[in-house]
């Protein structure tokens, strides 16, 4: 198993203050400059992990918020390209390490292997695929081993055991554990089913896991971080910069790294 | 093997399952109960007894002289899946899946639709078997099949304006696989096409060919032989895969889907997906798309709902790279020309998106001479267009409809 930047990331993560934060932004949101600064920020703020999302005119894993943002980012103009110059762009002023977050047909086009090279060029972790799994993957499995990147695969509660163990052989980086049948978008209630799910995955092995999709405040990801060992919090993010801009997505950040930085690190 | 052998994931390179972990558990146990209702001759039982006293089945086959002297004396057949209940070849395949979420013990349908058509037989079915149910149609559809919007209201179904993208069938598709995602534990997705992840586009194809099974053995019965030409036209590909079925393995039988022209083919507003798209993944499946350089999905244009569509069915991809079939665009003219002609010289009035394989049946006839004998799939009857069709032809006969 080669190294995982990302792994390495949320392990130390877990032991300084007992589990990582994990922020999605898509790119070119609301514009190509901005996006780079809202990333920046967030890392300034504490978030441990960047996931910046590729735009695509078909978001079925989406709700309203991300899709909205998306759909701006294309209308203003986003190539896939720009994923290149954004990544470069944020890793040039903060270290913390970039998935990218990708429908499959835009990588499918832009070509598997010079995507993967591309990426790592640029100094890219890996990829997050929400609409391929392990088993219809075969192009991303080779293509990411060669050029060392992480991928990320989703376990779903409704996901078999020989499913989560799927994803579990297959991901590197961290297993993204969907916290709820549905599509992304805050959530007043992170379901249970997040900590069951996350205890099976465990008993198949998967380390590091992340929770993700409905978080969206300090005590969800506190709460979360009490079994798992990262929180994603999208939509809220996204929510913040179309409303208030860079500074009002960086405060939001900064409260939920105090969220994470609360987690007592021995869960209970 | 024989061509009709095809059962997926994959058909060739296209086809497969592209989708997210969410949703892998549903679609197995979707494969897994058809699998069973294959061999169940109970459920092949039930679903013909249900064909048999509410569909209409079998559909007729109407020959069309009037019509076939615009067309090079070539003599032309239609199938007619306009005279199914709810008025066209969409009931098939929806009474199947239907029967089958009865076996999973679901409660709730939920489908896309673009002409409304598929949407309609939806929610009959949801009615004759006391489920509830969702459509999910883009907001452009909305205005232009609005009569289809009452019909699906009138049947107990709520509709949903889809209001994002580009307001059509592929933004429609996208919701529902959001509202499936979230409801997945009493809800079916009732596909409406041969598109969409493994087991979708077989087991579409698999209700839908009962249209060429019937049609083979009734053409064979009128003429004595097997017709020249089989013509359809495809959206996501149903009516054509279910016409072109009983055929694929007939060499002599030349198959021939008439894709939406749009405006035409240099103007960029089409739906001639299997002509100007390029291979990708959209909805699942790996298919020929209308796609940007950076594989986003292009917004398709049909005057026709039901075929304003950026993607096709994969088994569709797979016979137009083996060569089998043959895949022509008609424009929206082209169409409606047909449509217009039907209507006066043989008293049927065609869905616009049936209109489409009329018109390319026109140029098969001059194509292939008088010897010829064409079956061309009506897909579907033409009463929800009466508005589009009175507007395009008031504007173009400004003042007289009559000469
Ligand atoms: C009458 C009719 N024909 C054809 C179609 C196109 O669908 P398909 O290509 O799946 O047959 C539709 C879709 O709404 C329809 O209503």
């Amino acid at each position: 198993m080669s190294a995982s930047p990302v792994a390495d990331a949320i392990h130390a993560a877990k032991a300084a203050q007992g589990g990582a934060l994990i922020g999605y932004l898509p790119i070119g949101f609301p514009d190509l400059e901005q996006s780079v600064e809202a990333a920046v920020a967030l890392v300034e703020a504490g978030v441990d992990v960047l996931e910046l999302g590729l735009p695509y005119s078909d978001p079925v894993m989406d709700g309203p918020v991300i899709q909205a943002a998306t759909q701006a980012a294309l209308v203003a103009g986003f190539r896939v390209k720009d994923v290149f110059t954004a990544v470069r762009a944020v890793r040039e002023r903060v270290r913390a390490p970039i998935l990218v977050m990708t429908y499959w047909n835009p990588v499918l086009q832009y070509g598997v292997e010079r995507f993967a090279d591309d990426l790592k060029a640029a100094g890219g972790a890996g990829l997050i695929t929400p609409d391929i799994t392990p088993d219809s993957a075969a192009d991303w499995l080779a293509a990411s081993e060669r050029a060392g990147l992480d991928r990320v695969f989703l376990a779903a509660p409704t996901s078999t055991d020989e499913r989560l163990r799927l994803a579990a052989a297959h991901s590197r980086g961290f297993v993204y554990t969907v916290s709820t049948m549905g599509i992304t978008g805050a959530r007043t209630d992170v379901d249970a089913a997040a900590r069951t799910l996350a205890t099976r995955l465990r008993a198949v092995g998967a380390d590091p896991i992340c929770v993700g999709i409905g978080i969206s405040t300090p005590e969800q990801v506190h709460d979360v971080l009490r079994y798992a060992d990262g929180a994603i919090v999208g939509s809220a993010l996204v929510k913040a910069l179309a409303d208030g801009g860079v500074s009002a997505v960086a405060s939001l950040a900064a409260a939920l790294a105090r969220g994470a930085r609360d987690t007592p690190s021995l869960a209970d | 093997m024989a061509l009709r052998d095809g059962e997926g994931p994959f058909f060739g390179e296209f086809g497969g399952r592209y989708m997210p972990e969410s949703l892998i558990a549903a679609l197995d146990e979707l494969s897994e109960a058809w699998q069973a209702a294959k061999l169940d001759p109970e459920f092949a039982g039930e679903l013909a007894a249900l064909h048999r006293t509410y569909t209409g089945r079998p559909s007729i086959i109407t020959e069309v002289p009037r019509f076939a002297a615009h067309a090079g004396g070539a003599r032309i057949i239609l199938k007619r899946e306009d005279l199914n209940h709810t008025g066209s070849h969409k009931i098939n395949n929806v009474l199947g899946q239907a029967l089958l979420v009865k076996r999973l013990g679901k409660t709730r349908l939920i489908a896309e639709t673009g002409a409304g058509q598929h949407g309609v037989a939806t929610a009959t079915a949801a009615a004759l078997f006391g489920m509830s149910c969702t459509i999910y149609m883009g907001e452009v559809d909305t205005k232009r099949q609005a009569l289809n919007v009452a019909r699906m209201r009138l049947l107990g179904a709520e509709v949903v304006p889809v209001t994002n993208g580009s307001r059509t069938l592929k933004d429609a598709i996208n919701e529902a696989f959001r509202d499936w995602v979230a409801n997945v534990e009493t809800t079916h997705y009732l596909l409406g096409t041969v598109s969409g992840p493994h087991p979708f586009p077989a087991m579409v194809r698999d209700f839908q060919k009962i249209i060429g099974e019937e049609a083979r053995a009734q053409v064979l019965e009128l003429t004595g032989a097997l017709p020249t030409a089989v013509a359809a036209c495809v959206g996501g590909g149903s009516n054509a895969i279910g016409i072109f079925h009983a055929f694929l393995d007939d060499p002599s039988v030349k198959l021939f889907g008439f894709e939406p022209g749009g405006f035409g083919l240099d103007s960029g507003k089409h739906g001639a997906t299997l002509e100007m798209g390029r291979p990708g993944i959209l909805h699942g499946n790996r298919t020929y798309v209308l796609q940007d350089e950076d594989g986003q999905t292009m917004e398709s244009h049909s005057i026709s709902a039901g075929l304003d569509y950026p993607g096709v069915g994969p088994e569709h991809a797979w016979l137009k790279d083996l060569g089998r079939a043959t895949y022509r665009a008609i424009t929206d003219d082209e169409a409606m020309q047909a449509f217009r002609l039907l209507s006066r010289t043989e008293g049927i009035i065609p869905a616009i998106e049936s209109a489409h394989a009329l018109a390319g049946a026109i140029q098969l006839g001059h194509e292939l001479g008088p010897d010829a004998v064409i079956l061309v799939n009506l897909s579907g009857r033409g009463d929800k267009d009466m508005e589009t069709a009175g507007r395009y032809f008031g504007v173009l006969d400004e003042g007289g409809a009559e000469q």
